[in-house]
């Protein structure tokens, strides 16, 4: 069998960008939520909110330490298996990168330092600034990976002389069309998965009944965000839809299953596309659907696969089911939101097991959300890598054989593989510990330091904790 | 724009960055590579804790040095890669096994054997690689229109292998050095002990690869017989430095062994980029070639002026907040 380095190297690409994209995309929201819960402290003066942050800061540090360790891979990424995209993008995508890494390393000499160790050492006001800093930071980090992915989909403020991309205007390469609306669900993805994470955690203690008052205020908070942040990803994600109908039409006709350009499209629910067919095998739809929702009109027209031929469309039924699982998974969330908001009328929010049961498999939810959300914005930019402009074929290193690039996709799976067990591992060690007495004179260490964000949590990887009061 | 050489200054500031991330994370990659070699568990704590608050910043230099390539000499960084396609997977993979098992050793009481092991493997295999690429570099690479061209192991030669051991041997030497300055009582000795015996591996892969890397390429050959005679001063130094090391370790002065290994470094390293200069990628390309857009260059160089003096001065800062030595027991568990 012979191995296709292009098949491979997008396999080993999906792989390591997917098991990264896990971390930052939660710590973005952690790093907000733990600055809300520090500036609450400064307003009120209640030392809940101060110990709920400190709480949340150590899962900071350990999400953000992993994020840290996966993303280095990334760096190299590029260059190993998509060496001809770098040749051809470097003018624009170097120098966007390279600001997102400028931006960590800044983030990281700075404030981070003063989030992690240095609650005793400066005021409550100080330490809730550099909170606010780090969750600043990381949309800051976010804002330049979303313009360089932006830019791959939606291109412009360039123009090529002798193969290679230059610079015309960075203003207009930089805010590309598809960057506001991207930008906005992402950052709403954010806010999404840190509260559904903080709504599975509190739901978890207060099933055992541990600091019931902490996490009974952590759990009402939150769901109150989520009340309007739930449907109002449900708002952005269909502007968002939009905005590709514009820019990037084939790759909504994959998100819809539509084969034909026509009017009247239905919504699918359910189908089996098949594109050697060049049809559906069978589907279940609301008639008109597709047509309401993309062109507000019954009667209006959704561009279709066919359009383009067989090659240049991207595998549509990955696009078509990823895309089914983010809004399916988009929808639990909002029906989640509104549950609370009746189980508060009805005063049993914090008592219902089943609801509380619930809200703790919901933390995986938006997890599910966000990768399958970028499966269907990656793949359906296939079989190009800059929308249009660059396909994969002549964007993978030329240099490249199928068995190298396999045996470093089962070497980084390995890796990788060693690195998530042992650090969610760790991770529920530390959840379990739950929430501390905070002790002014605690002992800060040599040892701790920002640089090494997992230093702040003094929890044992093995042996016994001090959870064993549960 | 016109009035600076764009190249020019972002090729001192990427040779800067990799500079500081050799000697920086050069000693506690040695600690690795010395880690199995440790009496007892006691000095394996301290050799842990001598570089725990600082190792972590030490590799940020990397992915900097990453990025900067893409941004500032595209064609260095896809040239390169491909070429070390499989040596940079071994690189970042010990890279990230030691990372992961030097937070976890700290925390870990039953299973701390086998993160011992991953932070010994790791690292050694991480100076491994660096060392391939530094033989690899000196080699040269089959490139076509800016494209290699080469095999998937072109990297890995008798001679990159043997540059590969200089770079293990050499790191070893700078984590004993740091370890003969930050420790005290046996750990000290045992380490103070062993810098002669490094010293002279050092100097004999030193050797030999300056006898043979003028014979693997007729550039190098001439650069080193031709007029420009004062880049013998290179050379000269380096083995200055060593005398040095020698003396100030039989001597207990324990602030001279190390700074003269960093020198011994440096030397090695500035005779290195003299062989080749102006090329980036040997035998063909120079950095003028590999560069990219000088407005790509400009709007990149704003950011990295601005943060490049604060990182500079922070971590200044970190290792003067944690100088003296480190006693066993000390630390966290």
């Amino acid at each position: 069998m012979a191995l296709d380095p292009i098949l491979l190297s997008r396999l080993q690409f999906a792989f390591v960008v997917s098991f990264h994209a896990i971390f930052p995309v939660f710590t973005i929201g952690l790093a907000s939520y733990v600055a809300v819960l520090q500036g609450l402290y400064v307003a009120t003066g209640n030392a809940v909110w101060d110990r709920l942050g400190y709480f949340w800061t150590k899962i900071f540090a350990v999400v953000f330490g992993i994020g840290v360790v996966s993303g280095i891979v990334m760096a190299f990424q590029f260059g190993t298996n998509w060496s001809n995209f770098v040749r051809f993008a470097a003018n624009i995508i170097g120098p966007l990168l390279s600001y997102e890494v400028i931006t960590a390393f800044f983030l990281e000499a700075g404030f981070l330092g003063v989030l992690l160790f240095g609650r005793h050492r400066v005021s409550p006001s100080v330490h809730f600034f550099a909170a606010l800093m780090v969750a600043v930071g990381t949309f800051i980090s976010a804002f330049w990976i979303l313009v360089s992915n932006s830019w791959m989909q939606t291109p412009q403020g360039f123009e090529i002389r002798e193969g290679v991309a230059h610079v015309t205007s960075w203003m207009e390469a930089m805010f590309t069309p598809s960057f506001p609306y991207r930008f906005a669900h992402m950052a709403l993805a954010a806010f999404l998965t840190g509260g559904f994470v903080v709504c599975g955690v509190s739901a978890w203690f207060l099933i055992r009944g541990r600091d019931v008052e902490a996490h009974r205020r952590a759990l009402s908070m939150t769901l109150w965000l989520l009340l309007i942040l739930a449907p109002l990803q449900a708002f952005v994600g269909d502007e968002h839809g939009l905005n590709t109908l514009e820019h990037q039409p084939m790759k909504v006709a994959a998100m819809e299953g539509n084969w034909d350009t026509q009017s009247n499209v239905p919504l699918l629910l359910f189908a089996l596309p098949d594109r050697e067919l060049q049809a559906n095998r069978m589907e279940i739809g609301i008639p008109n659907g597709a047509s309401l929702i993309l062109r507000h009109d019954p009667n209006g027209v959704v561009p279709g696969l066919k359009e383009i031929p067989e090659s240049q469309q991207p595998p549509v039924w990955m696009v078509f089911y990823s895309f089914r699982v983010m809004v399916a998974m988009g929808l639990l969330m909002i029906a989640f939101a509104l549950a609370g908001l009746f189980l508060r009328k009805g005063g049993r929010l914090y008592t219902s097991r089943f609801y509380l049961r619930g809200l703790q498999f919901m933390s995986l939810a938006p997890f599910l959300a966000v990768l399958s959300g970028w499966f269907v914005t990656e793949i359906g930019r296939s079989p190009w890598l800059v929308y249009n402009v660059l396909s994969y074929k002549d964007a993978v290193t030329p240099s490249l054989s199928g068995w190298m690039v396999l045996v470093t996709l089962i070497g980084y799976i390995t890796v990788y593989a060693v690195i998530f067990v042992s650090g969610v591992y760790y991770l529920f060690k530390v959840i379990r510990q739950g929430l501390d007495e905070l002790d002014p004179d605690e002992e800060i260490h040599d040892a701790d330091r920002p640089a090494r964000p997992l230093s702040a949590t003094h929890v044992p990887f093995d042996g016994h904790t001090s959870a064993s009061r549960s | 724009m016109q009035m600076f050489d764009l190249s020019l200054i972002w090729a001192v500031i990427i040779a800067v960055g990799v500079i500081m991330y050799v000697l920086m994370d050069g000693f506690d990659l040695g600690l690795g590579i010395l880690f199995p070699f440790a009496p007892d568990e006691d000095a394996r704590d301290v050799m842990m804790n001598s570089v725990a608050p600082v190792w972590d910043g030490n590799e940020t230099w990397l992915i900097l040095g990453g990025a900067g390539l893409i941004g500032a000499f595209p064609l260095v960084y896809t040239i390169l890669l491909p070429a070390l396609y499989l040596g940079v997977f071994l690189m970042l993979a010990g890279l990230i096994f030691r990372g992961v098992a030097f937070e976890f050793r700290f925390k870990s009481h039953r299973s701390k054997r086998y993160w011992s092991l991953s932070f010994a493997g790791g690292s050694f295999l991480a100076a491994f690689a660096q060392g391939c690429v530094v033989g690899a570099y000196i080699q040269g690479f089959e490139t076509a229109n800016g494209v290699y061209v080469g095999g998937a192991l072109d990297w890995l030669t008798p001679f990159t292998i043997l540059t590969g051991f200089g770079l293990v041997v050499g790191y070893a030497l700078l984590g004993a050095t740091w370890l003969v300055l930050k420790s005290e009582g046996h750990v000290r000795d045992w380490a103070r002990a062993l810098v002669p015996k490094l010293l002279l591996g050092v100097l004999a892969v030193f050797a030999i690869v300056s006898l043979w890397t003028p014979w693997i390429d007729r550039g190098v050959f001439e650069r080193w017989f031709d007029h420009l005679q004062v880049i013998w001063l290179l050379p000269a130094g380096a083995l200055l430095c060593a005398l040095g090391i020698f003396l100030c370790n039989r001597h207990g002065r324990e602030g001279g062994a190390f700074l003269l290994t960093l020198g011994l470094f440096v030397c090695t390293y500035l005779g290195l980029i003299v062989s080749r200069w102006p090329y980036v990628v040997p035998p063909q390309i120079t950095l003028w070639d590999a560069a990219s857009a000088p407005e790509s260059q400009f709007f990149l160089l704003i950011g990295v002026l601005f943060v490049l003096p604060i990182v500079l001065v922070y971590t200044a800062w970190s290792y003067w907040v944690f100088r003296g030595k480190v006693r066993v027991g000390e630390g966290y568990h």
